[in-house]
């Protein structure tokens, strides 16, 4: 067996993303993948014949520009639609309405509230400076804040250095998000319910909190780090989905020269002298390597392909306290034709384009989770909705649609186990929510399916079903994530590396773990051939 | 009260209308974009359909038995060969061998043939047919014109006008009849991705826009304006008057001409076809190889220009509508060997690109040039590469559809 410079654990896009700039950086890499095709949650699959299902991720927006410049993604297939409004049908025929023009916004919020339409100016204005301050930490190697070793005095520099970037105000108002509810911080902005409701649902996706609980300030924040084409916090949807995406980034690894292996579960990563050198898949091979990646979930990677004898015993703590219990599943639907939303005008019918948020009001997203937090689920549950065949023909049969509904919350952790007819019964709830806002929604499905939290861990080896390898919430961020003293990609086994969503800067489809890894690998590659 | 005209689906596209986004266009009244934000418009270019109103295309129906020699002798292209269900583009010049308008021309048989151009240039055409048995009317007004671009434009109007779209090859054109609709289809297009243009009676416009409209929501159609086209025909390298370059007849001086070598059209001269208006100075100008530019693609470095926006504090602001006008080119001295005449930041390449034409020189591909931009309040100068010409390009264009 041919020996390889690097071995990556995980085809997700953070695992193609890390193997072809590796891979671009002139080292032999290979790239395994557990499942048929790559991608991880990153994937469109077509489970119901000339439907394409969006099974896990949906939309795109916090993707590193760089990764698309510098892997040439565009070349490699890449197209990102922009994704231009929210809509949320409300229980009394009225809708609410959120456009990136300024004077459509203006005039949907005019119809709640005045002030709220002239206070939603200054609310981006200080959003995109906010952003705009903190946003380089995306692409930092969180430093050690304990120690004084030159590189982590450095990086804690740059980390002082964002502040620069940001006015005494902003930094304060920052600080006040981090740490409240979204529910609260949008509280002291606006008054129009409609209005706080869809914008507070960043603040709980994947996430299991309630928007009124300390911390989903933050998740909201990080719903806003991203940008479309310069704009900040413009979503997209890629077309041919999300599968889209991690194809093109595995077209620019292979471009550059990676192997990479499909249908290859890794058993175990093979550690001699403390040190990493390959894996060993469950059918028998052995691949070796100088280095190894994981891409996968801390959980998969340290409970079960590392021996734990390997690991210090903090380590294997932090990794065991990790919280990773998902509140999030996804619901695809095919339809035989547009279901109708009679709350949204026909002359607005341009905004069934977009996400279509059942977010009613707070309480409603609130008592959404209160219901799910004791093993339980939504008796109505908050969902975000999407019609990718509207934005990309080629989802679905020509005239037919397919609608993507991101759902919370159902608990992980479901008393009774997840067993199939739980599944069916929580499929059935999605719908019937769903119908309240769509009455002729039900005769146009021609198929439905639902991939839960179990399903989301079972599938793609996301433990607890965590859509972000586990919460962002403050303990788990930044030079916590997933270890502190072990944030910098590298772990406690020397020649094994972490690049997915369980290290900085986390979830959502970012390409940054996976770019920052690389970045690192190669840094440390290059030092030891000059030596 | 004078007002400009208005095309024959004004109707239409003004209860579209929602910004007041309107522009001149040779004298009607079209759509710079009709949502307030045009991204859609210019996605459903290269991920579903845009439908343009093209209307303000002026149309000429050229007859009679001296046709084909008559516009031998106005377009520097042969068309010889062309034959009936054909389409071609051509430039054609005044005696020096300056463009003075292009478009396309389509051959119905040996003594008809249909020429379109970017600005109503009759004078021109009648000033040229002196002594040839040609007849040349203005039908501009006698049809209305939906280019209809984008992948899934075909199967669009498959179900529009049957399967018969599929043995319409690039370039190629046929009449159909739909609900006693007379269409006349050509897959030709200003977007270089797959498309059509359909030609309808003014009087029937509107009930077209309407089936189209019908069909068009499964494909995810979108009407779609000029700042939509205008993105999409910089990614595709081709050219517009008036912006890359100005009709030989309407110059005050000759340095504002430019011939088809500086256009990037030396493709489209062929002087083996014997005489054409320009010929003695094309010829020349090729042989002695003194055209002053060179037309060319150039893609700014686009790092270095998010760098600058960052390090006044902003977010990077990408023109995500294309800007036109003379922008100077600097080289690393200094010197002007060029200027930009349109520029956009391209959705779809995710780069920053311009047309320019520059001396030849600083014509080959990887030729470094400098092109300023302001950057809060203050200018900067960026790097910009030339590169190869079209920026995007899909096979979807020109592939065939026929049933073998």
């Amino acid at each position: 067996m041919q020996k390889y410079d690097a071995i990556v654990v995980g085809g997700g896009h953070n695992g193609l993303v890390n193997a072809a700039y590796l891979g671009k950086a002139g080292l032999k890499v290979a790239l395994l993948e557990r499942r048929p095709v790559v991608g991880g949650a990153t994937i469109t699959e077509e489970i119901h014949p000339g439907f394409k299902y969006l099974t896990g991720s949906y939309l795109i927006s916090l993707l590193r520009p760089q990764v698309i410049r510098e892997l040439e993604l565009p070349k490699h297939g890449l197209e990102i639609l922009p994704l231009e409004s929210t809509v949320a049908p409300l229980p009394d025929g009225n809708y609410f309405a959120d456009w990136p023009d300024h004077d459509m916004t203006r005039l949907e919020i005019e119809r709640f509230s005045r002030k709220d339409a002239e206070n939603y100016d200054e609310f981006n204005a200080t959003m995109r400076r906010i952003i705009f301050g903190v946003k380089p930490i995306m692409d930092m190697i969180p430093p050690d804040p304990t120690s004084l070793a030159p590189h982590d005095l450095a990086q804690m520099a740059r980390v002082r250095g964002t502040l620069d970037r940001m006015e005494r105000r902003d930094f304060h108002t920052l600080c006040r998000l981090m740490t409240m509810s979204a529910a609260d911080f949008l509280d002291e902005w606006f008054e129009t319910a409609p209005l706080k409701a869809i914008k507070s649902t960043s603040g709980i996706i994947g996430t299991f909190l309630g928007v009124r609980s300390p911390g989903t300030g933050y998740v909201l924040l990080h719903h806003y780090l991203g940008e479309l084409n310069g704009v900040p916090r413009a979503w997209g949807f890629a077309k041919g989905g999300t599968g889209g995406l991690s194809q093109s980034i595995a077209r620019s690894a292979r471009a550059h020269g990676v192997d990479i292996f499909e249908g290859m579960p890794v058993e175990q990563i093979l550690i001699e002298n403390g040190r990493a050198v390959g894996v060993a898949t469950q059918k028998g091979d052995e691949f070796r390597a100088d280095r190894v990646i994981s891409a996968a979930h801390a959980h998969p990677t340290f409970l079960k392909m590392v021996d734990s004898k390997h690991l210090p015993e903090d380590y294997l703590a932090d990794i065991n306290r990790w919280r990773t219990r998902g509140p999030s599943c996804k619901v695809n639907l095919a339809l035989d034709g547009l279901p109708d939303f009679p709350a949204i005008p026909k002359s607005k019918r341009a905004l069934l384009r977009g996400s279509i948020e059942i977010a009613p009001s707070v309480d409603y997203l609130e008592q959404a989770y209160d219901d799910a937090k004791y093993g339980g689920w939504s008796k109505r549950p908050f969902m975000d909705a999407l019609m990718p065949s509207l934005l990309d023909p080629g989802m679905a049969p020509p005239g037919k649609h397919v609608m993507s509904l991101f759902v919370q919350y159902a608990d992980a952790d479901l008393k009774g186990g997840w067993t199939d007819q739980k599944k069916a019964e929580f499929l059935d709830v999605v719908v019937d929510t769903l119908s309240e806002h769509s009455p002729d929604l039900k005769e146009k499905i021609l198929h439905k399916h639902i991939m839960t939290p179990d399903d989301l861990e079972k599938i793609f080896g996301l433990t607890g079903g965590h859509i972000f390898h586990g919460e962002l919430t403050l303990p788990q961020l930044f030079f916590m994530r997933p270890s502190p003293q072990w944030a910098n990609y590298r772990t406690p086994i020397q020649g094994l590396w972490m690049c997915g969503s369980s290290c900085h800067p986390g979830g959502c489809i970012t390409g940054a773990p996976g770019r920052n890894a690389a970045l690192e690998i190669i840094a440390e590659a290059k030092e030891q051939v000059t030596i | 009260m004078q007002r400009l005209k208005v095309t024959p689906f004004h109707s239409r596209t003004s209860a579209l209308m929602q910004g007041a986004e309107w522009r001149r266009w040779g004298g009607y009244q079209v759509a710079s974009c009709y949502e307030m934000v045009p991204d859609r418009e210019y996605y459903a270019v290269r991920s579903s359909t845009a439908m343009f109103d093209v209307s303000p295309l002026a149309k000429y129906k050229i007859t009679g038995s001296e046709a084909r020699a008559y516009l031998q002798k106005l377009l520097t292209r042969n068309i010889e060969k062309l034959g009936p269900g054909h389409v071609v583009y051509s430039p054609w010049c005044d005696p020096r061998g300056k463009v003075v308008d292009d478009g396309t021309l389509a051959c119905f048989d040996e003594e008809h043939f249909q020429l379109t151009a970017a600005e109503q240039g009759e004078a021109w055409l009648l000033k040229v047919a002196a002594g040839f048995e040609v007849s040349i009317e203005n039908i501009t007004d006698d049809f209305g014109i939906l280019a209809l671009q984008g992948p899934t434009s075909r199967a669009l109007l498959k179900e529009l006008v049957g399967a018969g779209v599929d043995d319409l090859g690039f370039s190629e054109a046929a009449s159909f009849e739909v609900d006693s609709m007379p269409l006349w289809i050509s897959r030709t297009g200003y977007t270089g991705d797959l498309g059509y243009e359909v030609w309808i009676p003014s009087n029937q416009a509107e009930k077209l826009w309407d089936r189209l409209v019908d069909i068009g929501f499964s494909y995810a159609l979108m009407p779609a304006g000029i700042w939509a086209l205008d993105v999409a025909r910089v990614e595709a390298g081709l050219i517009m008057l008036d912006v890359d370059y100005l009709s030989a007849l309407r110059t005050e001086s000759v340095s504002q001409t430019s011939s088809p070598y500086e256009l990037g059209l030396g493709w489209s001269v062929h002087f083996k076809k014997g005489d054409f208006v320009g010929r003695d100075a094309l010829l020349k100008e090729k042989e002695q190889g003194t055209s002053p530019y060179r037309f060319v693609s150039l893609v700014l470095d686009d790092v270095a220009y998010r760098q600058a926006f960052a390090e006044a504090g902003l977010a990077a602001s990408l023109p995500v509508q294309a800007w036109r006008g003379m922008h100077p080119l600097f080289d690393a001295q200094g010197l002007q060997p060029g200027y930009a005449t349109c520029g956009t930041w391209s959705p779809t390449t995710q780069k920053y690109i311009m047309l320019a034409q520059v001396e030849p020189a600083y014509s080959e591909v990887g030729s470094e040039l400098y092109f300023d931009a302001v950057v809060d309040r203050r200018r900067h100068r960026f790097c910009c590469r030339v590169v190869k010409t079209p920026v995007f390009e899909t096979s979807r264009k020109k592939e065939s559809y026929a049933k073998v």
